[in-house]
């Protein structure tokens, strides 16, 4: 069996909530159009299609758009050697996804580092704290308004209070400029 | 006249019972024990909150981040190349595939990964296979130490040297190594290397032998590691365990055989398992990854194209413009060539839209890297599934339940990197 017949069976299954399956480089991407539904998408899948190895689980800050952050689950099946990718949308506003803990136990620590990074919450989590920050850090440094610089904080005797000095220095890229001459660390004054 | 006195050494399970029996008069006194993150069995900088009764432990939490750095969020702030430094500090105790496994996962992203000179693949999957015996090495010296065997500890570390300079001689660097680009490598390997690996399998064969006479058999080492921390199948794979940790519980999954890049099909070597998946079959597995590696080098030495000191010129890069750097000689006198050197240095490979994940059979795991690219020279998201993140996740269920004393058994036969874990 191929990844696609597994992304059909997922379809058939499930119709509407998932769009056409989306081939690249050989992987084979669902997009589930309803973040509500993960669970039982996920709970088919393993129980179901054999999909029993929970490699990552990862988000990205589309900042700027509508949804703002997507979330993608790679699924593998050990005995039979096949990989899926399952990616769901979650708004800004809700910030909320079901926890897929039941069905994987390795999600745990990965939807504690999305929670940490992106500041996307799991409900029916039973930790959710951060894991690479600190408790009390007060934001989401993955997200793309979060400066590279960092931020300064109240806090005393930590990291941070100052401006990290990576950013702006003169040899790192910027990368949102589109001008050759603009993203050129060399030609950049660290000063402005 | 001197007689062997036997030694009477309960395993893990009768040790466990032992000791709660003698505390079975003291009820409810729980003390909670921080084990870290500066504590010489936890390699690194790994914390764990161990609940005691007695010296049985009740609840362990494993507590990880003091080394972040914020790898991911530095690389979406620069081009594919200018990251490749930045993979040497992953897993800092086998840089080299770490550049690998960056190197291929741009190269998927392109499309061009099944277009490596096949000199430039030999070359590659020579440094991946150093780099898991120098990292299965300290794992093994640093576990045995933990242990009390320090003996061994000096001999792998004797071994590590020549590694590094292996790795110095291809590289120049002895642990910051970046040593691919995007579509090949910085440089060919001098014309003596290919000699020097093979002085190097002479003189590793011997110690590898001395290192497990000192283990394998040994009653101690055996009574210490059997039956502890025993994984199931079913608990690695729901754990999403990877590499050593889940071929010791005995699920045969190695990225090189289950999804081959590189000249891995061209190569035979075993995988090899375990069958119990308690700390003695991890360490048995290990032993025989570093013999399978060396099966690998020999066969790579005969093989490479080219030879060893390549008179027929093999190309260790992909001969393109737009993805690897032209010759200097070539970008002073060909108008092209110099365009397309100044627009790979500031602007990057130009990547095309789209999302790959690739996984490396790393020596901890599998090392994943997932690019979410949006065009152009930098990487919208870069994820990096590390190994040792993953299978430290699995303390909170593993350790409880044992005693204090063997907290560095488990953790030194789990072979985990705290400067990978955090990135």
């Amino acid at each position: 069996m191929s990844a696609l017949e597994l992304a059909n069976k997922l379809k058939a299954k499930f119709g509407e909530l998932i769009a056409e399956p989306m081939e690249f480089r050989g992987e084979i991407s669902l997009k589930i159009s309803d973040s509500a539904q993960i669970h039982e998408v996920c709970n088919f899948a393993k129980r179901q299609l054999g999909l029993d190895y929970l490699v990552d689980i990862t988000s990205v800050d589309n900042y700027g758009e509508d949804p703002r952050f997507t979330i993608i689950y790679h699924l593998r099946s050990v005995a039979a050697n096949i990989e899926l990718r399952l990616k769901t949308d979650v708004s800004e506003e809700k910030s909320e996804i079901a926890s897929v803990i039941s069905i994987w136990r390795t999600a745990n620590w990965h939807e504690r580092e999305i929670y940490d990074m992106m500041g996307v919450r799991f409900s029916g989590h039973p930790d959710l704290r951060r894991i690479l920050m600190w408790e009390g850090y007060p934001y989401f440094p993955l997200r793309k308004d979060f400066p590279l610089a960092g931020k300064p904080t109240d806090l005393p005797n930590v990291a941070f209070t100052k401006p990290a000095p990576l950013e702006g220095g003169p040899f790192v890229t910027v990368a949102e400029k589109a001008d050759s001459t603009a993203r050129e660390p060399r030609v950049r004054n660290p000063e402005e | 006249m001197a007689h062997v006195q036997d030694i009477e050494i309960p395993d893990a399970a009768a040790r466990v019972a032992r000791a709660k029996d003698e505390l079975s008069d003291i009820h409810d006194e729980k003390m909670v024990l921080n084990m870290g993150p500066s504590h010489p069995a936890t390699h690194g900088v790994l914390r764990i909150v161990l609940e005691l009764d007695g010296e049985v432990i009740t609840k362990a939490d494993p507590d990880v981040g003091y080394l972040h750095r914020g790898d991911e969020k530095i690389a979406e702030n620069m081009t594919y190349t200018q990251f490749i430094p930045y993979t040497d500090r992953l897993d800092y105790l086998a840089p080299l595939a770490n550049n690998v496994a960056y190197a291929l996962a741009v190269e998927k992203l392109l499309g061009i990964d099944d277009k490596l000179p096949p000199r430039c693949q030999y070359i590659r999957v020579m440094c991946a296979e150093l780099a898991r015996i120098s990292a299965h090495l300290l794992g093994l010296g640093a576990f045995a130490m933990d242990t009390g065997a320090v003996t061994v500890f000096l001999l792998t570390f004797t071994e590590r040297e020549k590694i590094y300079d292996l790795a110095e001689a291809a590289s120049g660097a002895r642990l910051t190594t970046s040593y691919t680009r995007i579509g090949g490598l910085s440089r060919d390997v001098p014309p003596t290397w290919v000699a020097m690996v093979r002085k190097f399998l002479k003189e590793f064969e011997v110690a590898l032998g001395e290192a497990e006479t000192l283990l394998t058999r040994n009653r101690i080492w055996v009574d210490r590691l059997r039956d502890l921390g025993v994984i199931s199948k079913e608990m690695a794979i729901d754990y999403g365990l990877s590499g050593p940790n889940l071929r010791g519980s005995g699920v045969e999954y190695d990225r090189r055989k289950k999804a081959p890049y590189l000249c891995y099909k061209d190569l035979s070597f075993d995988i090899p398992t375990g069958s119990v998946g308690d700390c003695y079959d991890r360490y048995l597995v290990r032993m025989e990854e570093m013999r399978q590696s060396m099966r690998i080098l020999a066969q790579c030495c005969d093989k490479i194209p080219g030879g060893a000191t390549n008179e027929s010129k093999e190309p260790v890069s992909i001969q393109d413009g737009k993805i690897t750097l032209p010759s200097k000689q070539k970008v002073l006198s060909s108008m092209e060539e110099l365009i397309h050197q100044f627009m790979l240095v500031t602007e990057g490979v130009n990547c095309p839209p789209g999302e790959v994940y690739f996984g490396h059979e790393n020596p901890k795991g599998e090392l994943g890297f997932y690019i979410n690219s949006r065009g152009g020279g930098v990487p919208y998201r870069l994820k990096i599934r590390a190994p040792s993140f993953v299978n430290l996740s699995i303390l909170g269920e593993l350790l409880p339940g044992t005693m204090i004393s063997d907290v560095p058994v488990i953790l030194g036969s789990l072979d985990f990197v705290m400067g990978e874990s955090d990135r």
